[in-house]
């Protein structure tokens, strides 16, 4: 199973010609009326869900090809590799009886089960397309719809075990790739003002605040008083207005200190194609510089492609797996060195 | 209160039975609560099944309960996590300013499950209905209030068909 996701190399990302807005995702909450939540639920209630929801999934034709796995049946880095490709969250990770993962040909569309709600059912694409996402998420919840009955309220929307998700229980989010921001320092301005307007930002690699590799995930708050398009609208709105001020930032910088940023990104670009031993958290910085550098046209001869992949595929579990077994930390920095090398070679 | 079973004294003791999903609570006074107690073929004596009673009662006003999945408010509350659909009834006093603090609303204006538009439509129309009442009484304009007032219920019988 794991070679044939590693050999597809995230389809969904695509060739997208967008370049500061990485992806695009919207994830469903639901769950089933007739059980608790699944902090409440019992085991057998937990796995009586999951059968369910998988016959569910199954007697749609559109899924007849994707996988489902019981999540007791996946190791640790199994997971983690998981994680990593962003199909499960933390959460997904803590071990508990009747949790499952479906996972689409392709893994446009995966769902976590028994999570924090029965459902968490997201969509992803590369770019920016968060229309296009909605009506497919849309019509595959509406299908879903004919085989299970899900918690609704006509006042308060569909329930979810956290009351910050109710409503249309929909958060849309994109992943943006914001280097210009940080380098000008205008990037904390911009989240405290994303916050104020009721818009979650973080970073997309590593916990907390921290954003490696300059991404950020912006998403809606708010999931209650307004209609799914409405929601996806005004996060539009404001994604297109970030992605304004990333571009007049890289102007800027490309205007004053234009032999400092080539100097930067060369920098960036010699170290990868040269280092023996890389941690992820170095690898990450250097591959956002030379994003942005193939972005600004200071870099030739490297599709963005390439790049776009590599920052999956650097991270810890996907490098183990590649390698077919667990890895120590300084072989980890061996093995990921060696593969910027292999594909980011001149003649390529 | 008077005794839900003489009718005659005033109630002192009260009885909190979940049957199902409903709650049904019983009033009796000392006497055929006494009556009621040595029906119950129970080794209890009388003092520890009332003390039970009394325990009883205390709780079934402290602790604000989900009848059907038995989370607590407070357990909500250490959590941030609700246990199942009807703790959002039974809670739903508490959670309104919550829900308001958190999204800005407390109507849903987003989709609805397939199957489910009918009732959804007449539910919204009534509420809509109502906040127009509302208005129509505090602007005092009596008319207009009754004429709506007739429409809500004309819906809700429908609804309740």
């Amino acid at each position: 199973m794991f070679e044939e996701f590693l050999e597809k190399q995230l389809s969904w990302l695509g060739d997208s010609s967008e370049n500061i807005i990485f992806s695009s995702r919207i994830r469903l909450a639901r769950n089933l009326s007739e059980y608790p939540f699944p902090h409440k639920a019992t085991s057998s209630q937990r796995e009586e869900i999951r059968e369910r929801i998988k016959g569910a999934i199954f007697k749609l034709e559109e899924f007849k090809d994707s996988i489902f796995v019981n999540m007791e049946d996946l190791n640790a880095l199994d997971k983690q590799f998981f994680l990593e490709r962003h199909i499960i969250s933390q959460e997904h990770m803590v071990s508990s009886s009747g949790k499952g993962l479906m996972i689409s040909s392709g893994e446009e569309i995966s769902m976590m089960v028994n999570e924090e709600d029965h459902i968490r059912f997201q969509i992803l694409a590369g770019g920016f397309r968060l229309d296009e996402l909605w009506e497919k998420i849309n019509y595959f919840d509406d299908r879903l719809t004919s085989y299970l009955k899900f918690a609704f309220l006509p006042d308060l929307g569909y329930l979810t075990s956290c009351p910050t998700n109710i409503g249309t229980a929909l958060r849309a989010s994109c992943m943006l790739h914001l280097p210009g921001l940080v380098m000008t320092r205008k990037i904390n301005k911009i989240l405290e003002l994303l916050a104020k307007l009721s818009f979650t930002s973080r970073g997309l690699f590593g916990e907390g605040t921290q954003a490696l590799g300059d991404f950020f995930q912006i998403s809606n708050q708010v999931s209650l008083g307004l209609s799914e398009k409405e929601l996806i609208e005004n996060l539009v709105g404001i994604v297109k207005q970030v992605r304004e001020q990333e571009e007049e930032a890289r102007i800027s910088l490309v205007k004053r200190q234009k032999i400092t940023l080539e100097d930067k990104i060369g920098r960036a670009l010699g170290i990868l194609r040269n280092a023996y031993l890389i941690t992820t958290k170095e690898a990450l910085s250097y591959l956002s510089l030379l994003y942005l550098g193939i972005d600004l046209g200071i870099i030739k001869n490297i599709s963005q492609k390439v790049v776009k992949n590599l920052f999956i595929v650097i991270q810890p579990a996907h490098l183990q797996k590649k390698e077919g077994r667990m890895l120590r930390e300084e072989e980890r920095d061996y093995v990921r060195a060696y593969i910027l090398r292999k594909r980011l070679k001149e003649d390529v | 209160m008077l005794c839900d079973i003489c009718h005659k004294n005033i109630a002192t003791i009260h009885l909190t039975e979940i049957v199902g999903d409903k709650i049904v609570e019983l009033h009796l006074c000392s006497k055929c609560a006494q009556m009621k107690t040595e029906e119950i073929k129970n080794q209890l004596s009388l003092s520890e099944f009332l003390t039970g009673l009394v325990k009883e009662e205390k709780k079934e006003r402290r602790v604000l309960r989900c009848a059907k999945c038995g989370l607590t408010f407070n357990d909500f509350r250490k959590m941030g996590k609700l246990g199942c659909k009807f703790c959002y009834e039974s809670f739903r006093e508490k959670l309104l300013p919550l829900l308001r603090k958190i999204h800005g609303s407390v109507e849903h204006t987003g989709k609805v499950p397939q199957g489910l538009k009918e009732e959804e439509i007449l539910e919204r129309k009534i509420r809509e209905l109502r906040k127009k009442l509302a208005k129509a009484i505090k602007l005092e304009e009596y008319e207009e209030a009754a004429r709506i007032r007739d429409e809500i219920r004309n819906l809700e019988k429908k609804r309740d068909v």
